[in-house]
C-alpha cells in the first residue's frame, strides 16, 4: 500500500498572523499535494449579528490588529448605504481616502522593509541568523530607520484621520467625525519630501531586484491566473472606491465596471473540507477556472493607468515588462507593492494641499435601507463587507470576503509549485526548504490573523509524519 | 528646566475583544484617566516596530500585557533587548522592540515587563473575567504607587518582590 508522509510548517514566519503549510509526499518523496491553512473569520461574522449597525465600523476593527482601517472603511461604506448617504461630503470622502492611503502606505512599508527584505537582500537560503530584520539593521542601518519612520508616518496619518490608533472612530455611517486640523496637516507636510524620497528609493530597490533576478522570478511560484480589483470609472487605480474589474491571464476582460453591490452575481464562495477558509471564484468561469488573485500585483494588472506622475511612470515600466499583458509572477508582488507606496505618498501629498480636509460638513443622511455592501482595496487586496439590518437597527446578516481569502487558491498554488520545485525528492526538512515555501506565501503578504496572543506562545515547528501518523522528524524554534 | 521625574512610557497591549487578552489596554485606559506626572500611556493591539521610536525617547518603558503563566496577580521584571530570529507584527516581543530601539536609535532605555495574570483568551467578548479584573486593580495600584514615589528607586526593590 502506498504510504503518504506529511510535512507541516507551523506557524509560518514573517507573515501577519498564524497559519501552517502541510506538504504531502508519496513513497518516492515526490510532492503529491501542498496546502496552506488559514484561520477564518466565520466566528466573527456570527459575532456581529445582533449588534447595532452604527457600532459596526468600530467593532469590525477587532477582526485583527493588522488592517483595522480597511475593515473600518469597508464597513462604513456599507453603512453609508444603510443610512441613505448616497454621496459623502468632500471633506468626509477625502478624510477617508487619506486614512486609506495612510493604512496602505504603512502596511506595504512594514511588509517590504521588515518582513520580506531579508529574503531579497540576503537570499532565500542565507543563514537565518543573518536573514532577518536585525541582519538588515546591521548591514543597511539607513534602510531600517527608513522602514520604521515611514511606518510611523502612515500610523500617524491613521491616528489623525481615525481619531486614535486603537478602535478608531473616524469613519461613521454617512461620513466622518473629524476633519484634519491645520496643525496636523502642517506636521505631515513637514516630512512629506523625505517620505517621497524614501518611497522612491524603496521602489528602485524592488524594481532592480525584480529585473536583476528575472530568470528566477519568471519561474518561482509563477502561474497564470485571473485578476480582480476595483478600478475607477476611467480605468485608473483607485484604492477607496470604484467598480469591479476582472481580467484573465491574457488580459481579456471577464467583467468590467461592475457595481460592487452586485458582487453576488459575479463571485461565489466554495468551502472545502480541509480548510476553514473559503475559496472564492468568478461564477462565469466556474470553480476550476474562476479563481483569481487580488492585491498589488492584480491592481497593477487590472488598471489602465495611474493618475499621479511618479507612480504612473513606474506602472508603465511595470506593464512594459510583460508587453502590456498581465504579470503572473508571484514575486512581482514586491515591485507592485512599492509602486503603490509611491502612489499613496503622492496621493497623501495631493490631499494635504486640499482645503476640503479642513471643512466642517462631515455627515449626510438619506432614506434608510436594509442592506449595505461596502468594498475597498485593502493593502492585501479587495475587501468585501456585506450586511443586512432590521428595523431595530440590529445586524441580521454579515458576510465578509477578506483579501487573503480572495488569494486563498493562488497562495495554495504558489505553495504547491514551490514544494514541487524545491522539495520533491528531498524528505529532510531544512530551514532553507521551509523558507522557500514561506517566501512564496510572503509574496502575497497574507494576513493570517487570529487576533489573540499571550506571552510565550509562538513555537515554529516543522514535523514529518509517516502515513500511520508516526512522527519521523521535528524541528522547532520559539519566535 | 529639566524635570526631576524620569520620562516613563507604559504601553498596554492586547486585544480587548478577546476577553482577558485586553488586560494591557484596560490598564492603559485606567492609567490614562489618572493624570500622572512623567507617565506617558500608549495602547495598541500588539507591539509594532515603530514603538521602538517612542521607546527610544523615554528613560524607562513598561510593557503591560496579559499573561498566562505567571503568579497572581501579576509579574514585574526587568527585560533586556533581544533580537529574535523572526517576527511578524503579530509577534513583536518587548525584547525585540528594545532591540530595535537600541540598534536603530541607539537607545539605552531601561525596560520592565508587567504581565497581568489572565484566564480567558479563546473567545470573543469585551469583558474581563472576575479574577482578571481583580489582578488588573492590583496592577493599577502598583503602577500608581510607583508613580507617586521616586520611580527609579522603587523599581529596583519591586523587581525583587514581584518577579
Amino acid at each position: 500500500m502506498a504510504r503518504t508522509k506529511v510535512i507541516e510548517i507551523e506557524p509560518l514566519t514573517r507573515v501577519e498572523g498564524h497559519g501552517k503549510v502541510s506538504i504531502h509526499l508519496d513513497d518516492n518523496n515526490n510532492v503529491k499535494d501542498a496546502r496552506l491553512h488559514i484561520v477564518e473569520f466565520r466566528g466573527f461574522e456570527r459575532f456581529i449579528k445582533g449588534r447595532p449597525f452604527w457600532e459596526v465600523p468600530v467593532i469590525v476593527q477587532r477582526l485583527c490588529g493588522i488592517c483595522p482601517v480597511s475593515h473600518q472603511l469597508a464597513a462604513a461604506k456599507a453603512m453609508d448605504i444603510i443610512v441613505g448617504a448616497k454621496k459623502l461630503t468632500p471633506t468626509a470622502e477625502k478624510m477617508r481616502r487619506l486614512m486609506n492611503y495612510g493604512q496602505i502606505f504603512q502596511s506595504h512599508v512594514l511588509h517590504f522593509f521588515h518582513l520580506c527584505s531579508p529574503d531579497l537582500l540576503f537570499g532565500f537560503d542565507a543563514d537565518p541568523k543573518v536573514r532577518n530584520i536585525f541582519g538588515i539593521i546591521k548591514k543597511m542601518p539607513d534602510l531600517a530607520v527608513q522602514g520604521v519612520m515611514m511606518r510611523k508616518y502612515g500610523q500617524e496619518i491613521i491616528k489623525a484621520t481615525s481619531g486614535k490608533k486603537i478602535h478608531g472612530t473616524g469613519a461613521v455611517p454617512g461620513g466622518i467625525n473629524k476633519n484634519l486640523s491645520i496643525k496636523e496637516r502642517d506636521g505631515f507636510l513637514k516630512d512629506i519630501a523625505k517620505m517621497k524620497e524614501w518611497s522612491l528609493g524603496a521602489l528602485a530597490l524592488a524594481r532592480n531586484y525584480t529585473l536583476e533576478h528575472m530568470e528566477m522570478i519568471q519561474d518561482f511560484a509563477a502561474f497564470n491566473s485571473n485578476h480582480l480589483s476595483l478600478v475607477r470609472e476611467d480605468g485608473a487605480l483607485d484604492l477607496y472606491h470604484g467598480n469591479l474589474r476582472a481580467i484573465d491571464a491574457e488580459g481579456n476582460a471577464i467583467f468590467n465596471q461592475v457595481d460592487y453591490r452586485n458582487y453576488n452575481d459575479y463571485i461565489m464562495e466554495e468551502v472545502r473540507s480541509w480548510s476553514y477558509n473559503k475559496f472564492p471564484f468568478i461564477k462565469s468561469r466556474g470553480q476550476n477556472d474562476g479563481w483569481y488573485r487580488v492585491g498589488p500585483l492584480s491592481r497593477m494588472n487590472t488598471v489602465d493607468f495611474i493618475d499621479v506622475p511618479e507612480s504612473r511612470k513606474a506602472h508603465e515600466e511595470f506593464k512594459a515588462l510583460t508587453n502590456g499583458k498581465p504579470n503572473n509572477m508571484s514575486l512581482a508582488y514586491h515591485w507592485a507593492r512599492m509602486i503603490e507606496v509611491v502612489y499613496c505618498i503622492e496621493k497623501i501629498e495631493q490631499l494635504l494641499h486640499d482645503p476640503d480636509l479642513q471643512g466642517d460638513d462631515l455627515l449626510v443622511k438619506g432614506d434608510r435601507a436594509e442592506e449595505g455592501i461596502g468594498l475597498v482595496e485593502a493593502p492585501r487586496g479587495t475587501l468585501f463587507h456585506h450586511y443586512r439590518v432590521n428595523e431595530q437597527d440590529q445586524v441580521t446578516y454579515c458576510n465578509l470576503i477578506v483579501s487573503s481569502t480572495n488569494n486563498n487558491e493562488a497562495m495554495n498554488r504558489a505553495v504547491t509549485k514551490v514544494a514541487h520545485d524545491h522539495i520533491s525528492g528531498n524528505p529532510t526538512i531544512t530551514e532553507g526548504m521551509l523558507n522557500h515555501v514561506e517566501v512564496a506565501v510572503r509574496a502575497y503578504d497574507p494576513c493570517l490573523s487570529c487576533a489573540t496572543h499571550a506571552l510565550g506562545q509562538m513555537p515554529l515547528t516543522g514535523e514529518l509524519y509517516d502515513a500511520e501518523g508516526t512522527l519521523l522528524e521535528r524541528k522547532s524554534r520559539t519566535i | 528646566m529639566k524635570s526631576d521625574f524620569p520620562k516613563i512610557l507604559l504601553i498596554g497591549y492586547g486585544n480587548p475583544a478577546r476577553c482577558d487578552d485586553g488586560l494591557g489596554p484596560a490598564l492603559a485606559a485606567k492609567l490614562e484617566a489618572t493624570s500622572i506626572q512623567g507617565l506617558t500611556i500608549e495602547s495598541d493591539y500588539q507591539l509594532t516596530v515603530e514603538d521602538a521610536h517612542d521607546v527610544s525617547r523615554h528613560d524607562i518603558v513598561i510593557f503591560a500585557d496579559a499573561a498566562l503563566e505567571v503568579k497572581e496577580p501579576f509579574s514585574f521584571y526587568e527585560i533586556m533587548p533581544q533580537s529574535p530570529v523572526s517576527f511578524s507584527t503579530h509577534s513583536v516581543t518587548p525584547e525585540a522592540v528594545l532591540s530595535f530601539a537600541q540598534n536603530i536609535f541607539r537607545s539605552r532605555v531601561r525596560a520592565y515587563m508587567l504581565g497581568i495574570r489572565g484566564y480567558e483568551f479563546n473567545r470573543f467578548g469585551e469583558r474581563l473575567s472576575e479574577k482578571a479584573e481583580s489582578n488588573l486593580e492590583k496592577a493599577f495600584v502598583f503602577i500608581e504607587q510607583m508613580s507617586r514615589a521616586s520611580w527609579t528607586g522603587l523599581l529596583k526593590r519591586n523587581i525583587l518582590e514581584t518577579r
